[in-house]
């Protein structure tokens, strides 16, 4: 039996070890050593998104329409992908502005403007009251039921009970001490709670344990397993239902704007936008977060169907609520901790919500609706109160107080109407409609103060007309007749056909309808106005976030003349003098100055002003306070406009500068390879010339020696005279060979050669070629073999020419060949579209290093230093010359002491490629 | 580690698009239908496989990123 004390007792329990683990936080805040700065409590303080509404509402939604439910989950997995671009730039817009709430974010993008302000957070507020109403109601109906325990007990309607009995009332007031408690401890310039962070993640932990107890008793405890669930459920008609979506169009529809609400409500939903975004220390948790936060969802709706089905088996009659088989399951198997349990974890989910919640609206409405008032408000003399950091929190706790307790009396009037239970995607509509606004302010430089204001008008106005009013309408607080009839009877006004439209859930019809006004609206009017000087000035600073440099870059749009005296103690109001002071200080500590005296109001300093203040109450009331003290030279649009154009063309010049210093090392690099290939050249001239002389020298030297001879000693035989005499011609002959090759080399490389191109017979070339040199062969006894191809077309080429060539390797493999043994073969063969003729001896081969280098001049193999030169080194890069003419080319292959075979191929559709070489020779 | 950076972000926007035509018409038109394997109905071990690739996906890569 789980009496009253013991459920109460625990309950406060849980609640004292939240508020033990929030001080806990607090305390490490304060001494600098966050237990929050890690991304794995980022990502579970994420998880404030699962509200009751998923603890014990997913598994009615599951109940009546299946699978239907997992879209509100499914979206944010996928919008956490995004999140990557998009909730980085926000985060960092927030950091760089001192962002506090969404209210604050919309209405700093569009010129710091208070009436935009104001109105995000009138929707916010209308949108998120009865979500909080929703939370009361399912903490106050967990508990009235567990208290009926071991029984089985619908919980009677709230508005039977007497007020002072009824839990909720309880509820309401025990969670506005504790977000009073964390949420407004001190006024803090960045508005962070660390304490409440640590909690929010630990009820996250909580109300996770609590679901996958539950589902794994009801799955592996009740049943046996999935299998055995989903078996019993097959066996039901009504039940097999639910493993399917609806296979029309209307349900597709359903579940494509259910995903695309959720990815909405991710990012929008104030709690989320707080926890995310105001509350983050490190822009790097994000990261984890994106996978981690996902598969908390993942996790958190394993069990869910088995959960509902379950229900369904054990519950058949329908006595029993849907909404509640979370709780009563265990009630029914008399499991007396496991539904202590899952009451706690209900607990958890519904007190973060409205904790995180209640803190983000107080700071909106504190901010962005009471105080704009108040500080107009002539008669109340603000302007001079010393510090009013005191009434700041006061109007946040009153704020608090007021939040809860209107969530409450929404409960009480709503009841179990349908206003109340269908809430959860009526509040995500709502806060869908920032989504153009946002989205657009941060990628998009045209959008205006005008149009947010439009579009956020018209889609709010849509919103209310088709989802919330029907929902009063349903609930009975209008007449029916509204929905029935359309407004005033014209048909094409019926809120949930809006002009006719059927086919689309209320939710798909409302979603289409507020996003086409919406949308349409905020973009038309931007596009008609024109963007005064600050939002032109803030839209730069948010579309390109990413782009500014540590230091904010807003005090560039800022002139005029300020004194340290008046912004200190203007701050010093809102914060607190002593805060303000330290901050001033750290502040000149920054720029390397000794006190606040050595400070100069320069721009930068106003700016760094308006952004502290700007953390207090907000963006556009900071603007206006910090504008009261100072005195600004207003820019006109034009200076703005020149500032914004001096930036992006700083930019694009230092884009243009990275460009000319990578096209500079380009060209040094290509300068300096050019300066290697004319050393290397020059280097190659020097050897060329000191070769040749040197191959000059040899023969003239011998020729000079045999002719003195003869001259000073004319007694020589006339044997040794006509041997010294064929010595000489020899070698003049040699000296003549040489000059002519130096000279046809010379010739070829200019270009100056004479080429006489005709069809010639490459059979006829070689046997010619062979002819000639046959007396090299027989002198040497060296073996020749020809084998050549039948039917070899004719080549277009120079006749000489290719004799020369053929010369030369017929007279190399001799000269290569050992005398009596050497044996050389020639072949003539057609190889594709080329003829090839291959020159093979069995001489002592080439080695693989040297086999690059014969083709270049005055290269021979063998150690030229000792040996006697065997030609003239030029005879094969010549040849080489002149089979690449015309189009062919000259290679050799050959391993050492396995002969050599040099080959020759020349392409046989000479027409073109000669034509080709001439055109490329002039 | 800017460019990295970019690397990562399209690897997850990929992933979201990948997701968003898994798990819309009219691809889930396509399992959503009666019958069971391994006893676990078609739809829902569709989905809950797909949420657990995404999820994968994603982790993997966030977690490979070296910045």
């Amino acid at each position: 039996m789980l009496q009253g004390w013991v459920i109460a007792s625990a309950s406060f329990a849980y609640l004292g070890v939240l508020f033990a683990i929030a001080y806990y936080g607090d305390k490490r805040a304060d001494a600098g050593r966050s237990i929050i700065a890690n991304p794995t409590i980022y990502a579970l303080s994420l998880a404030v998104y699962c509200t009751t509404w998923t603890f014990y509402g997913s598994v009615g939604r599951a109940a009546s329409t299946g699978i239907g439910f997992l879209p509100i989950y499914l979206g944010p997995t996928l919008m956490a992908g995004l999140w990557w671009f998009v909730m980085l730039k926000i985060i960092r817009i927030s950091k760089a502005n001192r962002i506090t709430s969404i209210a604050d974010f919309v209405a700093s993008r569009y010129g710091k403007s208070q009436l935009l302000g104001g109105l995000v957070t009138v929707i916010a507020v209308v949108g998120i009251i009865p979500y909080i109403s929703l939370q009361l109601k399912a903490i106050s109906n967990s508990f009235t039921i567990l208290l009926h325990y071991p029984e089985i007990v619908m919980p009677a309607k709230a508005v039977a009970q007497p007020l002072l009995q009824d839990s909720a009332l309880y509820t309401a007031l025990i969670l506005a001490a504790f977000t009073i408690l964390f949420g407004t401890r001190h006024l803090d310039a960045t508005e962070r709670h660390e304490g409440m962070v640590a909690a929010i993640a630990f009820e996250s932990l909580v109300k996770l344990v609590a679901f996958l107890a539950v589902g794994v008793f009801v799955t592996f405890g009740i049943y046996n397993g999935f299998g055995d669930i989903f078996d019993r459920a097959e066996a039901v008609p009504r039940l097999k239902a639910l493993m399917t979506v609806p296979d029309t169009g209307t349900s597709y529809g359903a579940w494509w704007s259910l995903t695309f609400l959720s990815m909405l409500s991710i990012m929008f939903l104030p709690r989320q936008f707080q926890i995310s975004v105001v509350e983050n220390v490190n822009e790097r948790h994000l990261a984890r977060a994106i996978w981690l936060f996902p598969l908390y969802l993942f996790l958190i709706n394993i069990f869910v169907l088995p959960i509902a089905v379950g229900g369904l088996l054990h519950f058949p009659d329908g006595g029993v609520d849907a909404d509640t088989f979370v709780l009563t399951l265990p009630m029914a198997e008399r499991q007396e901790a496991l539904a202590l349990l899952v009451y706690i974890g209900g607990l958890s989910a519904g007190t973060g919500m409205v904790i995180v919640e209640t803190i983000a609206l107080s700071t909106m409405v504190c901010n962005d609706l009471v105080m704009p008032v108040l500080l107009r408000w002539k008669s109340l003399r603000l302007q001079e109160e010393r510090d009013l950091s005191g009434l700041l929190l006061t109007i946040r706790r009153l704020a608090i107080a007021v939040i809860l307790l209107l969530g409450y009396i929404y409960f009480r009037a709503a009841g179990d109407a349908y206003a109340l239970v269908g809430i959860g995607l009526i509040s995500f509509a709502a806060v869908a409609q920032f989504a153009p606004a946002i989205f657009g302010g941060i990628y998009w430089k045209g959008g205006t103060r005008s149009g947010a204001i439009a579009g956020l008008t018209a889609g709010f106005a849509v919103w209310a007309y088709t989802l919330l009013l029907p929902s009063f309408a349903k609930s009975g607080w209008l007449s029916l007749d509204f929905i029935k009839e359309g407004l005033f009877g014209i048909t094409l006004l019926k809120p949930q056909q809006l002009f006719g439209l059927t086919g689309l859930d209320e939710i798909s019809h409302s979603l289409f309808w507020s996003m086409l006004a919406n949308i349409g609206c905020y973009v038309a009017v931007s596009l008609r106005t024109r963007p005064d000087v600050v939002e032109t000035s803030q839209g730069t600073l948010f579309v390109d976030a990413f782009r500014q440099g540590e230091d904010a870059a807003g005090s560039r749009f800022w002139r005029g003349s300020a004194q340290v005296q008046d912004l200190l103690p203007l701050i010093g109001r809102f914060l607190g003098p002593e805060r303000a002071r330290e901050a001033f200080l750290a502040y000149a500590r920054r720029r390397g100055l000794a006190s606040i005296d050595a400070l100069e109001a320069n721009a930068d300093l106003v700016h760094y002003a308006e952004t502290l203040l700007a953390g207090a109450i907000g963006g556009a009331s900071a603007r206006v306070m910090v504008a009261s003290v100072v005195k600004e030279e207003p820019l006109g649009l034009d200076e703005v406009m020149n500032i914004l154009d001096e930036a992006s063309q700083v930019r694009a010049y230092s884009r243009q500068l990275e460009q000319k210093s990578r096209e500079l090392e380009a060209a040094t690099a290509g300068l300096r390879a050019a300066n290697e290939r004319l050393k290397e050249l020059d280097r190659m001239k020097d050897d060329f010339m000191s070769t040749v002389t040197h191959e000059l020298r040899t023969p003239l030297t011998s020729i000079r020696a045999f002719s003195e001879i003869l001259l000073e000693d004319p007694k020589t035989d006339l044997t040794d005279r006509r041997k010294f005499l064929a010595i000489i011609v020899k070698e003049t002959e040699r000296l003549t060979r040489l000059i002519n090759q130096v000279l046809d080399m010379a010739k070829i490389e200019s270009g100056n050669a004479e080429w006489h191109t005709a069809d010639v017979d490459l059979q006829e070339i070689i046997e010619e070629s062979v002819a000639a040199t046959s007396s090299l062969f027989s002198d040497k006894r060296i073996g020749l073999d020809m084998s050549m191809a039948g039917g070899i077309p004719k080549v277009r080429a120079d006749r000489d020419r290719l004799i020369q060539v053929m010369l030369n390797l017929l007279s190399n493999a001799v000269k290569f060949c050992e005398e009596d043994r050497g044996h050389v073969a020639v072949r003539l063969v057609r190889d594709g579209a080329f003829l090839r003729v291959d020159v093979e001896d069995n001489g002592p081969g080439i080695g693989e290093a040297d086999q690059q280098f014969i083709f270049e001049k005055f290269r021979q193999v063998g150690d030229t230093m000792t040996a006697k030169p065997q030609g003239t080194g030029l005879g094969l890069p010549i040849s080489r010359q002149i089979v690449e003419h015309f189009g062919g080319r000259l290679w050799v292959k050959s391993s050492l002491g396995k002969g050599a075979t040099f080959s020759f191929a020349l392409p046989l559709n000479r027409e073109e490629t000669g034509h080709q070489e001439e055109s490329k020779e002039k | 580690m800017m460019k990295r950076s970019i690397i990562t972000g399209q690897r997850l926007a990929a992933a979201f698009l990948l997701g968003f035509v898994l798990f819309n018409y009219p691809i889930i038109s396509l399992v959503n239908k009666p019958g069971e394997v391994f006893g676990i109905p078609l739809l829902y071990l569709y989905i809950f496989g797909v949420w657990a690739l995404l999820i994968g996906l994603m982790a993997w890569a966030i977690e490979r990123r070296k910045d």
